[in-house]
């Protein structure tokens, strides 16, 4: 690349607005290229080559050849890097390359066959010579998509059908590949909800965590009618990991504010001394609980029997 | 080798006379055109979904609330900006400079008006303009999804990562579709130029012969900007908010800029290859020898046509609801593809047809007209098939086992529910009470629901 470069300077046919553009893309694309080598992630080796992508599509444009670098980009890079991103996002975002040897002197191996290709390569485009540069005459720039139609459904018209034909053949025999035949009838959206049904599973969503309870977060049990903390509040995940707040404390606290409530508010009228506490107990019981009936007293058996009988 | 007809000039703008501050002046009048529309159209939009659920929007900065988007933008910029711990620091800072680069990209193609005297200088109103500009279009919109995908894969946390995945498939799958109904404008109008296809749309705008394709590509412009019903990379109800959970601050801002940019991206070009461009509308082209379809004026219609389209995409939203996600896929490649397909062999056939006989391509149009007209009467004709007779329905309220399914199940049009325990005692009691005193029986009541 850097003799055509140099070839084409020359002689005089590249401007210097193109030298400026070849010598900022070219580094620019040998070191997305080496980034590709190094590249730890998966997903960063993809977007290197789509660096790489990108910055020959504008040199292809550079060049003349404008339908070539846009067809390039919405091609290679709009469609088959997408999917290759795709795959590398569900087979597995954080796998990266194993640096095991699984077969015994691989590593030399290929270093060894790597540099040969290196020394042939050299040896060969070393060794080339190139012609006097033509540019596209201006006829034929101008009308750049029309010149490339005649060319592929003229004179190439065959070969482009068979490599067409190629191609869907290809196609259909992936998916007669991975083609296969369904022996189960499909379980579909309503088929999973009548069975989560017969299997007696919650028909309602779960309690929210923190409702009625003097916290409102994520890891903080909601509180029943009856005030005892709600097990099946707080989210899964966290109870695993052992994250929730600790529901005895919290229990602990309602029963220490019920008491302090009782004893402030059941000293003052002497008429009503002797059944004061469990006089103001309900109403405290109705300030926490939904029902408001009954409050502490009957809520407790009534709720929690529920949460077992799901 | 002339098959393919007459060659036609590339390009029609003539951007000759332009110079390099004719170039900033244009460009950053796009810029400025671009970001002012953003801001119109989140208050647009924000009120007219308002007017469409009965309650007044926006309404408190400024006239009409009209100052609401710039409050909006404000509060995102001087909120804390916060770079999750688990982000893949670069990738997460790029993918949304990316998202916003690539949108502003499309709109240097896009012709506002003809030739026009700026500042002494002839110059068509259009940044620039090049045989394969609606390609070009197809290729900013596509590198500009790697700003969402990647946002969402760098943000190392579920539901981003989800949305990504979402988003890379929509694209896969919903470009094809897109690219697919602009091909037959291309067939039509012998050139993927931008300002070729406003000048090829002076007799006929491309949207009425190619109704198909206008749908198609209205269908998949909804699903290739993200947007309800097809927003599952960022469906609030699962996914949070898809690839933009993890973002904050100006990255967000810059995301949510660019999903409008986008909007009106995609609207300009439906406006350009399908409804006419820049052209008046047929009424108003008619008077003072096409005095409308110069100058400056032309600038007016092209934004009628985007901000109604604009609206159409509010309207949407406003009343269809998300799809779900095997829904959507199918809808992609089992209905959309397979449409748009099997129309550009049409399209491929009649201009065949057009350029081997030579026929006046408004002839074509009339003939093919009469042609559905014809079929649309026949069919008319033909004799609906007999619908099979509904099983018959027993007479009467029937009285059904709410409980047969395992769980209640409330009664259809029809059926009542059997008496309840305490009504069943009551009418025994009664029953009881009859047989000792010889009275009337009491009539129990049955609430009949539905038909």
């Amino acid at each position: 690349m850097r003799g055509l470069a140099t070839t084409l300077l020359e002689t005089g046919e590249t401007t210097t607005a193109e030298a400026v553009l070849f010598w900022t893309l070219g580094p620019i694309m040998v070191l997305a290229a080496l980034s590709l080598l190094f590249a730890k992630k998966a997903v960063h080796a993809a977007l290197s080559v789509v660096v790489v992508m990108i910055s020959l599509a504008f040199l292809y444009v550079a060049q003349d050849a404008v339908f070539l670098g846009v067809v390039q980009v919405v091609v290679y890079t709009g469609a088959v890097m997408m999917l290759f991103l795709f795959v590398l996002m569900l087979v597995g975002v954080d796998s990266s390359d194993s640096l095991v040897e699984t077969i015994r002197g691989q590593r030399w191996i290929g270093l060894l066959a790597g540099a040969g290709l290196g020394v042939v390569l050299v040896g060969v485009v070393g060794r080339a010579s190139y012609g006097k540069p033509f540019g596209l005459s201006g006829e034929a720039s101008s009308q750049n998509p029309t010149g490339v139609a005649h060319i592929i459904f003229g004179e190439y018209v065959f070969a482009f059908e068979v490599v067409g034909a190629l191609l869907v053949t290809a196609a259909l025999g992936a998916l007669v590949l991975t083609h296969r035949q369904r022996l189960t009838p499909r379980v579909g959206q309503r088929e999973r909800a009548d069975a989560r049904v017969a299997a007696g599973a919650t028909l309602t969503p779960l309690p929210a965590p923190g409702v009625y309870a003097r916290h409102n977060a994520m890891d903080v049990p909601a509180l029943g009618p009856d005030g005892q903390p709600i097990e099946n509040s707080v989210s899964r995940v966290l109870r695993i990991r052992g994250q929730e707040a600790d529901a005895e404390e919290f229990a602990a606290r309602t029963e220490r504010v019920l008491a302090g409530a009782s004893q402030v508010r059941g000293t003052p009228p002497p008429l009503a001394a002797p059944e004061g506490a469990s006089a103001n107990a309900p109403e405290l019981g109705a300030a926490v609980s939904d029902t408001g009936q009954n409050g502490p007293s009957t809520g407790a058996s009534g709720v929690i029997g529920q949460e077992d009988g799901k | 080798m002339r098959i393919l007809g007459e060659a036609v000039a590339p390009v029609t703008a003539d951007f000759s006379n332009d110079t390099w501050w004719i170039w900033l002046i244009k460009a950053v009048a796009i810029v400025v055109f671009l970001l002012t529309s953003v801001l119109i159209a989140i208050w647009f939009e924000r009120k007219v979904v308002a007017r469409m659920q009965v309650r007044p929007g926006p309404n408190v900065h400024g006239p009409f609330g009209l100052l609401q988007s710039l409050a909006d933008a404000m509060k995102l910029l001087v909120k804390e900006d916060m770079t999750v711990k688990a982000a893949d620091k670069l990738v997460y800072i790029v993918a949304p400079m990316i998202a916003v680069f690539c949108s502003l990209l499309t709109f240097a193609v896009i012709p506002f008006g003809p030739n026009v005297s700026m500042f002494g200088v002839n110059t068509p109103i259009q940044l620039t303009d090049f045989p394969v500009a609606v390609l070009y279009i197809l290729a900013c919109a596509s590198v500009g999804v790697y700003g969402i995908v990647l946002g969402g894969w760098s943000s190392g946390s579920t539901y981003p990562l989800l949305g990504a995945v979402r988003s890379t498939a929509q694209v896969i799958s919903y470009e094809l579709a897109m690219g697919l109904s602009l091909v037959s404008v291309f067939i039509l109008a012998g050139s993927m130029s931008t300002s070729q296809i406003v000048t090829s749309q002076t007799a006929v705008w491309w949207f009425l012969p190619l109704l198909p394709a206008f749908i198609i590509y209205i269908i998949s412009m909804v699903g290739e900007t993200n947007r309800l019903p097809f927003d599952l990379p960022e469906a609030e109800g699962e996914l949070v908010s898809g690839y933009m959970t993890e973002y904050s601050s100006m990255k967000f801002a810059w995301f949510f800029l660019a999903e409008y940019i986008n909007m009106l991206n995609v609207s300009a070009v439906a406006t350009t290859l399908f409804l006419g461009g820049w052209r008046a509308p047929w009424p108003i082209s008619a008077i003072n020898d096409g005095m409308f379809n110069s100058g400056w004026w032309p600038v007016l219609w092209f934004l009628a046509k985007l901000w109604l389209l604009m609206f159409v995409f509010v309207w949407i939203r406003g009343s269809v609801l998300r799809f779900r996600y095997d829904q959507f896929m199918k809808i992609g490649w089992k209905l959309l593809i397979p449409a748009a397909l099997a129309w550009v062999v049409c399209v491929g056939v009649v201009q065949g047809v057009r350029q081997f006989s030579g026929l006046d391509l408004r002839t074509i149009l009339f003939v093919l007209a009469g042609i559905v007209l014809l079929g649309l009467l026949i069919s008319f004709l033909v004799p609906e098939k007999k619908q099979p007779p509904a099983p018959k329905r027993p007479p009467g309220p029937q009285v059904y086992d709410p409980y047969a399914g395992g769980y209640p199940v409330p009664p259809l049009p029809g059926q009542v529910l059997p008496p309840s325990p305490r009504k069943q005692r009551a009418a025994a009691d009664a029953a009881a009470a009859a047989d000792t005193d010889n009275s009337t029986t009491p009539q129990v009541t049955q609430e009949v629901h539905g038909g």
